[in-house]
């Protein structure tokens, strides 16, 4: 058996979670070849096939492009498995390979179980196992959930060179994120807001929790998108990765993408009226209790 | 113009989901559905769209589901939709990703859409496969996580959410598809008059048994509710004995409050 590892390029640099795919393949026990639009000094450290498309004629998005690439790449390797990460890269491109290849694809991975893959549904509430029943498979990993491989060992480039037509589809630019006005990641105590805390007035309950605790004020998607605070607190995958010592969950139920940005922290307290919410995955203490309520007789125990 | 707009039902995700008899989804009893969140915001995507074109594009608005997904139609009709499709599909979690897209694929091609828009992937099973795959399947270009959409000139050009706030700008030519991020846009309450203007639109039934020529990709085999974190405590009770128990907790494990 087989896995083409499709590696991760963004700003001219190779990106970290691309070790993640080789921590599958190996957890597999297959062998294992890679494919990177990107650059030479970028390809991942590792034994093997790495085939190389330049970036700089692909374009860093071109999914027209890059599926031709992987194309190339699946022609000569013949893999069972083609492994990305479920990124903004990932799942926009995943879709595209297995389309062409006829191949079963399963998404966000976060688990190999006897006769299947294990992967989230609910909002993170439940689990599926997924069994693919196609000759040839496309998984997309969830970030974080197989710890990265050492990055070692020299492969053996192989060029790959595709005509590029973007299809309809033209990449102009990235447009950088917003300044932080507070960088999160260097907080020893975080204290996040979520859909829980009911509405905006309510938010300074939980940043007059924060102070108690010396730390710093975060929120979940949800509240930045309802302009409840603003942008830069936002903790997740489309906000801040972060790993304080202290984590604490105010009504955030848990969904996946706010898991990834936060379960490296020390120690994590949810305070949740959801016993079932999928934050207890990750909860050292989980309180059930309405947030509104708890925040402000926590606050007042902290101060006494 | 003519624009698409899938959307799918699903639970409200505050439930609490419990495996049918079979173990491979949810049980449906007494859950409460709604308009997948993503696909709300494709919904007010294309009404705006169609404002801004004064009011030319036709917006034709399909779901895939039993009796119950008419709801979620009715509710894209009062937004702005012009017109609806329900296909009727009694069991559509046992259809895979690949055979919802080529039944949607199979409805869309020849009908001459221009744009289709759709949540980047449903709260229930959280593919993200289906609005790619129906844009394959039909050639359109396609961009995925859509946090910004403007269109000048028949050029859409799109804002990706990519990492760490990073964003993605993309120009698409139609015909396109664009699966959709939450906080693309504020959809809008349906106002009173126009619930009662939509109740005189077209829904047009279809079965899924003409639509659908593909076999499952992959399957469920088992449905079940994650593992608890191992040693994770779960307080319950009076709030202030709650509030001083954690004090106490704190204090010992962290180094953070002393």
């Amino acid at each position: 058996m087989k896995a083409l590892l499709v590696c991760e390029y963004r700003e001219g640099k190779l990106l970290d979670t691309s070790y993640e795919l080789i921590a599958l393949a190996d957890k597999l026990g297959v062998d294992k070849a890679a494919v990177l639009i990107g650059s030479e000094e970028a390809v991942p450290k590792m034994d093997g096939t790495v085939y190389l498309a330049d970036a700089a004629v692909c374009g860093e998005y071109n999914p027209a492009a890059h599926k031709a690439v992987i194309l190339a790449a699946v022609a000569k390797e013949n893999p069972d498995y083609l492994i990305f990460c479920h990124s903004s890269y990932g799942w926009d491109l995943a879709p595209r390979v297995a389309a062409a290849l006829k191949a079963g694809q399963i998404t966000e991975v976060v688990g190999i179980v006897d006769g299947g893959f294990e992967v989230g549904c609910c909002n993170a509430k439940m689990r599926r196992v997924v069994k693919p029943t196609s000759a040839k498979v496309v998984l997309t990993i969830q970030a974080g959930a197989f710890a990265a491989a050492p990055a070692q060992g020299a492969p053996r480039i192989e060029p790959i060179e595709v005509t590029v037509d973007g299809q309809g589809l033209t990449f102009t630019g990235y447009e950088p994120a917003e300044a932080k006005t507070i960088d999160l990641t260097r907080a020893e105590v975080i204290v996040s807001a979520g859909r829980g805390v009911g509405k905006k007035d309510n938010i300074p309950l939980i940043a007059a929790l924060a102070k108690a605790l010396g730390g710093e004020l975060g929120a979940s998607r949800p509240v930045v998108d309802a302009g409840w605070v603003e942008h830069s607190l936002q903790v997740g995958t489309t906000g801040q990765t972060v790993a304080p010592k202290l984590y604490v969950a105010c009504g955030i139920s848990g969904a996946i993408q706010h898991l990834a940005g936060m379960k490296k922290s020390d120690f994590v307290v949810a305070i949740n009226k959801d016993k079932d919410a999928p934050i207890g995955e990750v909860a050292d203490v989980l309180v059930v209790a309405d947030v509104v309520q708890f925040a402000p007789i926590l606050t007042a125990a902290l101060q006494k | 113009m003519k624009i698409l707009v899938c959307i799918k039902q699903v639970p409200d995700m505050e439930s609490r989901f419990k495996p049918a008899a079979d173990g491979l989804w949810f049980n449906e009893a007494d859950l409460a559905w709604r308009i997948n969140e993503y696909d709300e915001y494709a919904v007010e995507q294309a009404v705006k769209l169609k404002e801004q074109l004064g009011n030319e594009p036709e917006i034709t608005v399909l779901s895939i589901g039993p009796d119950r997904v008419v709801e979620v139609l009715k509710k894209a009709l009062a937004m702005g939709a012009d017109r609806a499709v329900h296909v009727q599909d009694s069991a559509p979690q046992q259809k895979g990703p690949w055979q919802i897209a080529s039944i949607i694929a199979n409805y869309a091609r020849d009908k001459g859409f221009d744009l289709i828009l759709t949540g980047m992937q449903s709260q229930d099973r959280g593919s993200a496969q289906v609005g790619v795959l129906v844009a394959e399947f039909l050639g359109f270009a396609c961009a995925t996580t859509l946090v910004g959409f403007s269109y000048v000139d028949g050029v859409i050009h799109a804002k990706r959410e990519l990492e760490g706030g990073l964003k993605g700008l993309v120009d698409l030519r139609l015909p396109a598809l664009v699966t959709c991020q939450l906080g693309l846009n504020i959809p809008r309450y349906p106002t009173l008059p126009n619930i009662m203007r939509a109740k005189k639109k077209e829904i047009e039934t279809l079965s899924v048994t003409s639509l659908l020529t593909e076999e499952p990709l992959a399957i469920t085999t088992q449905f079940y509710a994650p593992a608890r974190k191992e040693g994770g405590l779960v307080l319950e009770g009076d709030l202030n004995e709650m509030a001083q128990q954690l004090v106490d907790i704190l204090q010992e494990k962290t180094s953070v409050v002393r």
